[in-house]
């Protein structure tokens, strides 16, 4: 952290050539909002020719909504102003519907997150490709379009582009489907690429591919508006950087001068609350960043501490030995029917530790998850949960122990019934108490998990998504139970958010000496929570020990792939700050 | 996919073969004598010995099932006694109008109901609010009445249109409207209220940053999603189709199945009538059965289920 590290080469951060967007002054606000608080305020945005520009913030801070301004398309509602307002050079204020028809598509493509949602799911990937084509005629003959569709997929790295562009989305994996979606805005071939969140939902060495692709666009003289909550990934990609918060830009600037000096205490805090191996062992949402010493030293970066952790238990919660599982698709013959998705894995949980369970999807991570929580039967091996048989047992044999064993989803709201209060929701876990003490007990977990008697009443869609968490916890820890299942529980989640309810999981379990299962494909948050961790990949146990061990020495490749495709630590590029923020 | 498709296939057979045997047990279930229930209304010198030869009523009631069975399936429906003429020449006969009404019924229907959904699916409130407000009129509106009045208007007063007959696609008219308006109701309900859901998927913004236009997007696109809902509701529709033909051909005084089936149950004609149940049942298999598998067609994503 000492000396500022720059984030890429800034030769090409401001071309000659005439902007392809630029906006003075823009405002955004929906007529649901009311008068007081606009989506977006007083924005200025200017995007060149080959250039990258990020807007980095958490949900809700306006970034989506100014993207999809660019082509109009904030949805009905919403009134949009702009002292200047200039596409291509064309003064976009005056733009009719058919305007705007005209160039989306052929001046600007836009990515959108999910694929899977953002493809349509009835038409092939060659159509979904080629609609831009064919739409603006900008090719006649069904060969020509044809021909640029399979090139355009080749483009952004298709495998086998004759047969992907036959095939539809479902059919393609996380990755390949991605990349179609990005073929299908840049078929047009637009000067502008607008992509929102484009590697979000994708593992990490599958989002650097991806990114790749971007990056390649760029480097053909495209525009990219790139729109992340991640700053690894906008460090990776952005020449410059804007900070929004509540519709307004609090940092702009050349992405390294951003991060390495971040003006703002707010971009200060996304910076420090990520976490990683550093943050181990203290308060994720206490993170701040501070100067060392005058306004020529370095920022450093500040937490408090945890309390201190008992020692890990000698007693075995759960054990898992030799766990096999085969899925069969019935129509198909031979190997090409037989998934194994799990193959001879096996591992065990003391009394109050925190194990780590990492792998990209399709590693067999949500398979182990089903089996340790008695949902699926292994083909072969068993688990036993604090000394008694788990698996191949009846149900009505595992009932009783059910309440040792809790979870926690990763989309708690899909968890809990709609027409439930939150005050049921906790309850259920609570029956065996007689009604008076149930309420007050309750209340006592709510309060545990920082939310106070007033919640009791209200319906889960009412939560926000980090209240919707903490409740899932406080059921979860309503039955007391000896080890709770994590399955991706903060993956949704804004990053100051997601350092909240860390920071609360962290503090309960070890308070209360839970085991932990913490299954995530965030090795910086696996490193600072976890004790020990396990790498699961192709359904078999690549590696597993301390996390120390595994992340910092690890012996395997697919570990060591794992690790370096994810994007460098941002703490690596702190410099000092800037002495004064630019207005 | 052909494995999806043979199997729901040998289902249909399935059912059609329940729907024979079914019949074949309510006319042995019922009261009195077959010989009398098969004669109607009708009385003379040596029917009921002529009767019970036909049918073969001396021999085993496993012997009688199997040769009925063959005899369906051969397409022979037995000898209307009340007419004096097989069964299969009177229906014959009267097939073709009510299968052209119910057709040119169902494709009115599906045409209005497809305009109305995409003109209206998430635009102005007060153009939704019309809309609504006359599929719901339309939709509980009886075929009958709706066809007394289109009559009255059209045909009495303005005199567009004959009062009655099938001659000429202008005798086709006013019954397809009568028939298709509370189908189309139904419908468009329940197109625009998907079409409204498909228009909040995600991939819709992405149709739309292609610059495609408000038409283009929902014709090609959303409607693919719409019909999904819409091809569930079908089996039924093709059924109150055709039940609502029988009564909209009386209205309008046209020939066809509607009229036949009437007479039959009033003379207690029951070879006509047992026909025109059976051939209804196969009617809903074959349509059912074929909106399945259209079902695979509008959702590639079935087909790896």
């Amino acid at each position: 952290m000492s000396c500022p590290i720059p984030i890429r080469s800034s030769s090409r951060s401001t071309p000659a050539t005439a902007p392809l967007v630029a906006i003075e002054g823009l405002t955004i606000r929906f007529r649901a909002d009311g008068p007081h608080r606009p989506a977006v305020q007083d924005m200025d945005l200017v995007i060149h020719p080959g250039e990258c520009v990020a807007l980095v913030g958490e949900s809700g801070s306006g970034k989506s909504v100014t993207a999809r301004s660019l082509l109009n398309l904030v949805g009905p509602g919403a009134a949009v102003t702009a002292r200047r307002f200039e596409i291509d050079g064309a003064d976009a204020r005056n733009f009719g519907p058919a305007d705007w028809q005209r160039l989306r598509g052929t001046f600007a493509g836009l990515v959108m997150q999910d694929a899977l949602v953002s493809l349509d799911p009835l038409r092939t990937i060659g159509r979904e490709v080629g609609e831009v084509v064919r739409h603006h005629r900008l090719l006649r003959t069904p060969a020509e379009i044809r021909d640029r569709v399979i090139r355009t997929l080749d483009r952004v790295g298709m495998p086998d582009p004759d047969v992907r562009a036959s095939q539809y989305a479902h059919q393609l994996s996380g990755g390949l489907r991605q990349r179609a979606l990005i073929a299908a805005a840049i078929a047009g071939g637009p000067r502008l690429i607008i992509a929102d969140e484009p590697t979000t939902a994708l593992d990490a060495s599958v989002q650097k591919q991806v990114l790749e692709v971007l990056r390649q666009r760029v480097g053909e003289g495209a525009g990219l508006l790139l729109i992340s909550h991640d700053l690894a990934v906008v460090a990776d990609l952005a020449d410059r950087v804007l900070v929004m918060r509540d519709g307004r830009v609090l940092d702009a600037g050349p992405t390294g001068g951003v991060l390495a000096r971040p003006r703002h205490a707010y971009t200060r805090q996304l910076i420090a609350a990520v976490p990683s191996a550093d943050s181990r062992g203290s308060r994720l949402s206490s993170s701040r960043l501070e100067t060392a010493g005058g306004p020529t030293g370095n920022s450093v970066i500040v937490r408090d501490p945890l309390p201190p952790r008992p020692p890990i238990g000698i007693d075995t919660v759960l054990e898992a030995r030799g766990l096999t599982k085969v899925y069969r698709y019935p129509g198909r013959a031979g190997d090409a029917g037989r998934l194994a998705a799990l193959a001879d894995v096996s591992f065990s949980i003391r009394s109050g530790e925190v194990l780590g369970l990492v792998g990209e999807s399709g590693s067999g991570k949500s398979t182990c998850a089903k089996i340790l929580l008695g949902l699926v039967e292994p083909d072969a091996g068993w688990v036993t949960l604090l000394g008694q048989p788990w698996s191949g047992i009846s149900e009505k044999t595992r009932r009783p122990l059910r309440r040792s064993l809790q979870y926690i989803p990763q989309d708690p709201l899909s968890s809990f019934d709609p027409r439930y209060r939150v005050a049921d929701i906790i309850g259920e876990n609570l029956l065996s108490l007689p009604r008076s003490r149930r309420q007050d007990r309750i209340v006592a977990l709510l309060d545990r998990v920082g939310l106070d008697a007033g919640y009791l009443k209200r319906p889960p869609l009412s939560l926000s998504g980090g209240q919707r968490q903490r409740v899932a916890v406080a059921r979860a820890l309503a039955a007391r139970p000896a080890l709770i299942v994590c399955d991706e529980p903060v993956s949704a989640l804004d990053i100051s958010i997601q350092a909240q309810v860390i920071d609360l999981i962290a503090e309960l379990q070890s308070e209360l000496e839970t085991a932990l299962l913490f299954i995530s494909h965030d090795i910086g948050l696996v490193h600072h929570l976890a004790d020990r961790v396990l790498v699961l990949n192709g359904g078999r146990v690549v590696e597993q020990g301390p996390v120390e061990k595994v992340f910092l020495t690890p012996t395997q490749d697919y570990t060591r792939t794992l690790l370096a495709a994810r994007p460098g630590p941002l703490t690596d590029r702190l410099g000092p700050p800037s002495p004064a923020r630019r207005e | 996919m052909w494995r999806r498709i043979l199997s729901r296939l040998s289902t249909s057979l399935m059912v059609a073969w329940g729907s024979v045997t079914f019949a074949f047990l309510a006319l042995h279930t019922l009261p009195g004598r077959i010989e009398d229930i098969l004669a109607g209304d009708l009385d003379y010198p040596g029917l009921r010995e002529a009767i019970a030869t036909e049918w073969g009523l001396n021999r085993s009631p496993a012997e009688q099932y199997l040769d009925f069975l063959l005899r369906i399936a051969s397409g022979d429906f037995g000898t209307s006694y009340v007419l004096r003429q097989p069964v299969g020449g009177v229906l014959g006969s009267q097939v073709m109008p009510t299968v052209q009404l119910a057709l040119a019924a169902g494709l009115l229907a599906l045409v209005l109901a497809v305009l109305a959904a995409s003109a209206t699916a998430g635009r102005s409130r007060s153009a939704r609010a019309l809309a609504a407000l006359l599929e719901l009129l339309f939709a509980s509106t009886p075929v009958f009445w709706l066809g007394i009045l289109l009559l009255m208007a059209f045909s009495f007063s303005l005199r567009w249109f004959p009062v009655s007959g099938a001659q000429g696609w202008q005798a086709l008219v006013l019954p397809s409207v009568a028939l298709a308006l509370p189908t189309a109701g139904l419908l468009a309900q329940v197109l625009r209220d998907s079409m409204e859901k498909t228009l909040e998927q995600p991939f819709v913004v992405t149709i739309r940053s292609r610059g495609l236009g408000e038409w283009p997007l929902r014709l090609r696109h959303v409607l693919r999603h719409a019909a999904l809902p819409a091809v569930t509701l079908g089996g039924w529709l093709i059924g109150g189709l055709l039940g609502g033909a029988v009564i909209t051909e009386k209205v309008f005084g046209r020939p066809g199945l509607g009229t036949v089936t009437l007479n039959a149950v009033l003379s207690h004609d029951v070879p006509v009538v047992l026909a025109v149940v059976l051939m209804a049942a196969f009617i809903h298999v074959a349509a059912s059965t074929l909106l399945d598998i259209l079902y695979v067609l509008v959702d590639p994503r079935l087909k790896a289920q």
